[in-house]
């Protein structure tokens, strides 16, 4: 009996306990969606009072309705599937080969040290400083700007698979060597997966990375595109417009960095 | 008649780290029968996991050289038990457990069969397909030995695989291995720093100088089995190897010091 009541208090407790720990996180909850929202509304009213200039800064609501009418008119469309092509063409064409030659630069420690001084010379060269090349090179059209996100993305890719497959433990390694692992086994049941981890921290960079190119190149050499939206429409004076353009690149780059977490939970269930 | 399974002749390690140099094993010669667990003691640094490795192929000698016969030529010649952290973390405990197969390309049946027999055996069945993150460290221990009885190797090299573990387990882990071992029979080569542990599970003990690692006594166990703990304590015989092999081990950890 004695005992009962105990158990009975003792989850009283807990269950006081695990209330306060859902407060607390709808609180952390409502932190986070209340920062941009508080911003949106202190910007609206600022800009509608006048008391910020409404050239400059146009009110959220009159951006919101100007994507509106832009979306109706369906160009807006045009642009963003142009930009996205660019950019999902371009990750993969940089993507790919940074992970193979990253897992051969992290397995081989002759073809690291033969390539790392290499990869350390070009990493600090914004791609963007090499647009004149690349366009001398693969021309105008859409390949040079598929080139110059494939190039942008490549280098954070590269850099990490190498130091995912550098940074397994050595432990793992001996177990592989121990059981009898031959090259390709070890190379599909340790290094890739041990590896992944780091892997997509680097593609995760390079996400972001080559949205960030995308929009400067469009905006440099380019009559399509988000950024060509946005530099167009700061030429022309129309600033709703070009903000129309900011909004649609936070949106993609926050989507694209939610799609990379999912599949960081899917391909590395044992973290 | 037994046979002779692990023979070591004239081995010698050194180490080199810059300009200074280590020796860590030196002139270790030593024959292991077909079915004997050997258990071996020595203070910490004296070489006992640079023997072990190599004889898992891990590391080379320096000079002199090691033979284990082999009895089918299909069999792995060793499988070794990490002293911790041996148990890959991306593989799920059936996956840890049948990798040593898998990297032989043993058929799947067989395979399947084998590791659902030593999961059962060290009671993780029920965990088969649970991630090692999920795992105790008793647990991970536990498959750490499955995949090295799975893989079913001539010899089984074991180095100090029960030290991180708290007293219960490392009980019933022992327990659980002496069972496994009983069964089937198979040469066992086990480090530890534990006395009792090695008076518990050997046939024989081999006792270990500090550097230069060499082997300057042996004590045979005869001890009927299976044993118990409660055995093992109040055997008169053995409480007066007890406090001989800890009197070598303190002077020989001392005479390191002094060094
Ligand atoms: N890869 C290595 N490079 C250089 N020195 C090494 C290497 N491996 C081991 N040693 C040295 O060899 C000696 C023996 O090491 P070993 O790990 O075999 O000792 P041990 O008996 O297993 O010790 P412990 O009981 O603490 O595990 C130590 O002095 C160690 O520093
Ligand atoms: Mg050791």
């Amino acid at each position: 009996m004695e005992d009962q009541q105990i158990n009975h208090s003792a989850i009283q407790v807990e269950k006081e306990e695990y209330k306060k720990q859902q407060r607390r996180d709808k609180l952390k909850q409502f932190l986070t969606i209340s920062s941009p929202i508080l911003v949106l509304i202190l910007w609206e009213f600022l800009s509608r009072t006048g008391l910020i200039d409404h050239r400059f800064f146009p009110p959220p609501t009159l951006i919101l309705s100007t994507l509106y009418q832009m979306g109706l008119s369906g160009e807006l469309f045009n642009h963003i599937e142009v930009s996205l092509i660019r950019i999902i063409c371009g990750f993969l064409l940089g993507v790919i080969p940074a992970i193979c030659i990253g897992l051969l630069m992290g397995m081989y420690a002759p073809i690291r040290h033969f390539l790392s001084p290499l990869v350390m010379a070009f990493m600090p060269i914004p791609t963007l400083a090499m647009l004149p090349i690349i366009l001398i090179i693969f021309g105008i059209g859409e390949f040079s700007k598929m080139v110059t996100i494939a190039i942008s993305v490549f280098f954070p890719v590269v850099i990490n698979t190498a130091a995912g497959v550098t940074n397994i433990d050595r432990i793992y390694v001996d177990v592989a060597k121990n059981y009898g692992a031959n090259a390709k086994k070890f190379f599909f049941k340790i290094a890739l997966p041990g590896s992944l981890p780091v892997m997509l921290e680097g593609i995760q960079m390079g996400q972001a990375i080559a949205l960030l190119t995308i929009v400067a190149a469009e905006m440099i050499g380019a009559n399509s595109g988000i950024g060509y939206v946005i530099w167009m429409n700061y030429k022309a004076f129309l600033l709703p417009q070009m903000y129309v353009g900011l909004v649609l690149i936070s949106f993609f780059g926050y989507l694209f960095s939610l799609i990379i977490r999912g599949l960081q939970s899917k391909l590395i269930p044992w973290k | 008649m037994p046979n002779t399974k692990i023979e070591i002749t004239d081995l010698t390690k050194v180490f080199f780290k810059r300009s200074e140099r280590v020796e860590a094993l030196k002139d270790i010669s030593l024959e292991i029968e077909d079915g004997e667990f050997v258990c071996i003691l020595g203070p910490s640094g004296c070489g006992k996991t640079t023997l072990l490795r190599i004889l898992a192929d891990l590391e080379t000698p320096s000079t002199g050289s090691f033979q284990i016969h082999p009895s089918s030529p299909d069999r792995p010649l060793q499988s070794m038990v990490f002293q911790e952290r041996g148990v890959i973390p991306w593989m799920t405990v059936e996956e840890n457990v049948a990798f040593g197969l898998k990297m032989r390309n043993v058929p799947r049946k067989i395979s399947k069969e084998r590791t659902q027999y030593y999961l059962e055996k060290v009671g993780l069945e029920k965990f088969a397909k649970l991630y090692p993150k999920e795992l105790s460290g008793g647990m991970k221990q536990r498959v750490s030995i499955a995949r090295a009885f799975a893989n079913d190797p001539e010899i089984l090299l074991m180095d100090e695989p029960f030290a991180a573990l708290d007293e219960q387990n490392k009980f019933i882990l022992q327990e659980e291995l002496l069972n496994i071992w009983q069964e089937t029979k198979k040469t066992v080569l086990f480090i530890t720093h534990s006395i009792d542990e090695a008076m518990l599970l050997s046939d024989r003990i081999l006792l270990m100088s500090a550097q230069p690692g060499q082997i300057v006594k042996e004590k045979n166990i005869k001890l009927p089995r299976p044993r118990t703990m409660e055995d093992v304590r109040s055997n008169e015989e053995l409480a007066h190897e007890f406090v001989d092999i800890w009197q070598h081990l303190q002077t020989e950890v001392q005479g390191s010091r002094a060094k």
